[in-house]
């Protein structure tokens, strides 16, 4: 529904106070008398706490409390603030209160923990061998995921142990992953009679890497406690749905939690709903009576701070001389490290599914745990990490079958209702909502001049050689059925409540651009309210997964459609007529060839809140969530309330795809790679904010690069240790590593299964990216040079060098 | 001149930088109530030249600019990404070099100027050129590293008014975003030295 608003750039009313500091973030807010919180973090990867003396630092002028687990409450198994039981080296184990940061620092060292060692692992492999160390008590798996109860959320998968025979390791050969019993699989369709026809059958394995996080702003957070409620200022991706995680985390009701997040500095997925430690600051404060800061170090973020799961993939594909996939073989073993469970390994399997369309496909899988940092999701969680296994097979056989790199992804591109995953129980298999693949790599191949960059690829100038890459990278792009609540006051504003996070994509603002377009009104009086759970949010989606403008475009057109009928209504009821009658347009309803017979939407909202009842708010539709009910409530009576849920239903689930090219210069001489030139098209529906749009497929292309080249984690594997605890080792990218030109275009075609025909945008130039920056290396020096990510200088040296792969094949923390 | 990053960090280290370390970080902390000094110590009643006001501020001895910046002045705007002068969020000028807050000690900058982002607004709220040039080309996203990367281009513009893509680059480039729509910050912040130039 492009119109005056939606697919037109506008300036985000939050910019002038980001560009003055004025922005407050959960570090910049102060209370009287706060306090400061410093974290004793576990010096091991696995131990038991057998006793903690902590006379020392009590005594000490200053500290005010000590938190330790003891003092938090159940949650059922899953991961806590703090730990008896530490299952990574930096796991805090307890926290204290001071008057200031160098007194809390001090008492920390004062503090004797004494600590039984435990058995520990780092690399998910090693512990599925027959004698592998578990990284916890009782196993080292987690087991398929229980059927969600209904209406409920998934229930926690059982922990078990697995291990694998020698047999297993010993078949495999030398480079390529053991497949012993998965603890998850599913299969359609007949694999063997795919590959027995297939014209080529390529079976290899790659490993890509685990990478922090590290959104700019670290998890610091403040909190106090005043009339019995808890005040946290803390950084979130989801302001109102992480105000329940912060309830159960400290163990209060939700309606005595008051979050403010206004700004959030990056989260990446790491602060999806909040982050568990957030709940330190609001014990200690309760604790000592006082508030507390709690300023989160780069350093401890390294630990805390959440990283992509890495994955180890062996994939088995078979081609007909065209290059159409006839079988695929997916078999992947994840690493969640030390707490878990997550999805990943899932969500590449139905994306490896859906984007490379085999007529048969297996995927297994084995959900691991060790002893390192947590993982969450990370931008893309899964999709990204199959195009890094599957991406470099594909090459492979194109440059075998002798066709082109972009006919190859086109001849297996989704489109339409393209089905993918499993059978279900109903028989079916889910399909897309919309797919338009084929034309999104048709107009990057002209945008891109692919053919000119093909002729002068693998030509060799001097030291360097040139290639090109292409990838489709694909992720879910929006949930549905969210709430919304909007209210025509009688100043002649439109107040739109947006209960999501504000991470800099303006998703939180661009989903009042709907309303405002459907009710006509200027966008200088469309006010919208955010960032604290004490303003009267509805329930929303997570701003995670591309979820955020497919899902709260929906609500806000569901919300505007209500407001605009009791507009309607209104105008009938004191003008006559039926509602039918009436159109609205420049901040007026009105009779339909009478313009002048009608009311300003100030008028309309006076009469709104005399006529009361459903009108202002004070009756609410049944099927809202008790959150946006009681949000709804708190808000009647201010004037004319649009208020509702969506209920438009899908036929589908909603993906996004956004085609990465990429032109490499590799030089062989140093191994050193420079990205010449990266170009991103998004098929992610219609476009609502063209300018945030086209920065998120920039941005996540140059993830996509830096994981491609430079970014990762390294746990060392003897005593547990990370080696990337800062910026300088983990490498994210910088400025100076950007290509020199990079590019973002989309389709802008209507997804038909959404009302606005918007999806998500911010995970699919990731594995877009990555896949493609990799593919054009391999094009430019040799598919065989690397089978894992980062591919760095001395991966591409050394195997040139050599003239084989050099580096290590499996081992995961490199 | 242009200022790789390298060169940036061995300025910063030569102007009064302490090399990073746990126990340095750790002990960097301000104290709201104030710690009883020891004899011999330096004075800790400073007067310091802060955005254009003398503002007399109670420092301790290892305090950085950044904490005493946030911490004792309320100007928050400057932000801590790093701690050990890897990111560049800290970033403000020192008599227009740009700096790593978090990496120079207060007791150093008692005799210099020192403009942190509440700093670059003129009279009546009007948005520094180049503040207004990231507002235009909507420059960030979560914005917690922009008001160091516009501090650090500040202070390279007065080095460089008229950059080239690549030597503003490098002038910037002891600054991470994570974001990290790099091209788009480069465009903003070019934008903003147009704006300086007609200013």
């Amino acid at each position: 529904m492009p119109g005056k608003y939606i697919g037109r750039n506008y300036t985000p009313p939050d910019h002038v106070a980001k560009v003055t500091g004025r922005a407050r973030y959960a570090e910049d807010f102060r209370a009287e008398g706060m306090l400061f919180t410093k974290l004793l973090l576990s010096p091991m990867p696995h131990a038991r706490v057998r006793r903690i003396d902590a006379s020392a630092a009590l005594a000490m002028p200053g500290v005010r409390a000590i938190l330790t687990a003891d003092d938090l409450p159940d949650l059922g198994g899953q991961e806590r603030a703090l730990t008896n039981e530490p299952r990574y080296a930096g796991e805090p184990i307890l926290a204290v209160a001071a008057v200031d940061e160098l007194t809390a620092a001090e008492a920390v060292e004062r503090i004797q923990v004494d600590l039984e060692p435990l058995p520990f692992v780092t690399d998910a492999l090693d512990t599925l061998r027959p004698d592998g160390p578990n990284p916890r008590l009782e196993g080292n798996v987690w087991g398929p995921p229980p059927a969600a109860q209904e209406g409920g959320a998934p229930a926690m998968p059982p922990f078990e142990e697995l291990k694998w025979t020698a047999a297993d390791f010993a078949a495999a050969a030398e480079g390529q992953l053991p497949m012993g019993e998965p603890t998850e699989q599913w299969a359609y369709g007949d694999l063997e009679a795919g590959f027995a026809k297939a014209a080529l059958v390529l079976d290899e394995t790659f490993v890509t890497q685990s990478t922090g996080h590290h959104p700019m702003e670290t998890r610091s957070a403040m909190a106090y406690w005043q009339n019995g409620k808890l005040y946290i200022h803390a950084s979130t991706q989801s302001v109102a749905r992480t105000r329940p995680n912060i309830a159960r985390w400290v163990g209060v009701d939700q309606d005595d939690v008051v979050l403010i997040c206004e700004y959030t500095g990056g989260g990446f997925g790491s602060k999806g709903g909040g982050a568990v430690s957030m709940s330190i600051p609001a014990l200690l404060a309760r604790k000592a009576n006082a508030p507390v800061m709690m300023r989160i170090t780069r350093e401890d973020e390294s630990y805390i701070g959440r990283a992509r799961t890495n994955l180890t993939g062996r994939v088995k594909i078979g081609f007909a001389s065209d290059g159409r996939i006839t079988a695929l073989d997916l078999y992947i073993v994840q690493d969640t490290g030390a707490y878990g469970p997550l999805g990943d390994h899932r969500s590449a399997g139905n994306a490896a599914s859906l984007i490379y369309q085999p007529p048969a496909m297996r995927w297994r899988a084995v959900n691991v745990a060790t002893n390192t940092p947590p993982r969450s999701q990370q931008r893309s969680p899964g999709p990204m990490q199959a195009n890094g296994i599957i991406e470099p097979v594909i090459t492979k056989a194109a440059r075998r079958l002798g066709i082109d790199q972009v006919a190859i992804r086109r001849i297996n591109a989704p489109a339409g209702k393209a089905p993918f995953g499993p059978v279900l129980p109903s028989g079916r298999r889910n399909h897309a909502t919309s797919a338009f693949v084929q034309e999104a790599l048709d107009r990057g191949a002209a945008l891109f001049n692919w053919e000119e960059r093909k002729a002068r690829a693998g030509k060799r100038q001097g030291s360097k050689i040139r290639g090109v890459g292409v990838t489709v990278g694909p992720h879910g792009a929006g949930t549905i059925e969210f709430d919304s609540i909007m209210t025509i006051r009688p100043d002649g504003r439109l107040y739109v409540q947006s209960g999501v996070g504000n991470l800099g994509t303006h998703s939180m603002v661009d989903l009042a651009r709907v309303p405002a377009e459907i009710l006509d009104v200027a966008w200088e009086k469309v006010e919208v309210i955010w960032g604290d759970t004490g303003k009267h949010l509805p329930w929303s989606c997570m701003s995670v997964g591309s979820q955020t403008t497919h899902a709260m475009t929906r609500a806000n057109h569901a919300g505007a459609m209500d407001a605009l009928r009791k507009l309607q209504e209104i105008a009938a009821r004191d003008l006559g007529g039926a509602p039918g009658d009436y159109l609205v347009g420049g901040e007026r309803v009105f009779q339909r060839g009478n313009p002048s017979r009608g009311l300003s939407y100030a008028q309309a909202a006076r009469r709104a809140i005399e006529l009361g009842g459903r009108y202002d708010g004070h009756e609410l539709p049944e099927d809202i969530h008790p959150m946006t009910r009681g949000a709804a409530t708190a808000l009647a009576g201010q004037g004319l309330m649009g208020v509702a849920r969506d209920n438009y239903g899908r036929d589908g689930v909603t993906y996004s795809f956004v085609i990465g090219f990429a032109e490499v210069e590799v030089d062989i001489e140093t191994g050193g790679v420079r990205v010449v030139d990266c170009l991103g098209v998004g098929d992610v529906g219609t476009v609502v904010n063209p300018r945030s749009l086209l920065a998120q497929i920039n941005g996540g292309v140059c993830l996509g690069i830096a994981h491609a080249l430079f970014q990762k984690s390294v746990v060392e594997p003897r005593y547990g240790v990370s080696l990337t605890d800062r910026f300088h080792y983990s490498k994210p990218l910088s400025i100076l590593d950007i290509p020199a030109r990079l590019q973002a275009d989309a389709l802008d075609l209507p997804d038909p299964d959404t009302p606005v025909g918007a999806r998500g945008v911010g995970e699919p130039p990731v594995g877009a990216a990555y896949g493609a920056v990799m593919n054009a290396i391999a094009d430019a020096v040799g598919e065989d040079v690397f089978r894992r990510a980062p591919v760095t200088a001395d991966i591409i040296l050394m195997s040139l060098e050599h003239g084989r792969r050099m580096h290590e094949p499996l081992r995961m923390h490199v | 001149m242009s200022l790789s990053r390298r060169n940036f960090i061995k300025g910063v280290i030569a102007g009064g930088a302490v090399a990073s370390s746990g126990a340095y970080l750790f002990r960097s902390a301000g104290s709201l109530l104030g710690q009883s000094s020891a004899p011999g110590s330096v004075e800790r009643l400073l007067t310091l030249n802060v955005n254009g006001q003398m503002r007399r501020v109670d420092v301790m001895k290892q305090e950085t600019l950044a904490m005493t910046l946030r911490y004792k002045l309320g100007l928050t705007g400057t932000k801590l990404g790093c701690d050990r002068a890897e990111c560049g969020a800290c970033t403000v000028l020192v008599d227009d070099v740009p700096h790593y807050s978090c990496s120079v000690l207060t007791h150093t900058v008692r005799d210099r100027r020192i403009v942190s982002i509440e700093g670059l607004e003129g009279a009546g709220g009007v948005l520094h050129p180049v503040q207004q040039a990231v507002v235009d080309e909507q420059g960030f996203q979560c914005a917690f590293c922009l008001p160091g990367f516009v501090m650090a281009a500040v202070g390279f513009l007065k080095t460089n008014p008229t950059p080239t893509r690549e030597e503003l680059a490098h002038g910037i480039s002891g600054n991470l975003c994570r974001c990290q729509d790099y091209d788009k910050i480069l465009t903003s912040l070019m934008r903003g030295a147009e704006y300086m130039r007609r200013t």
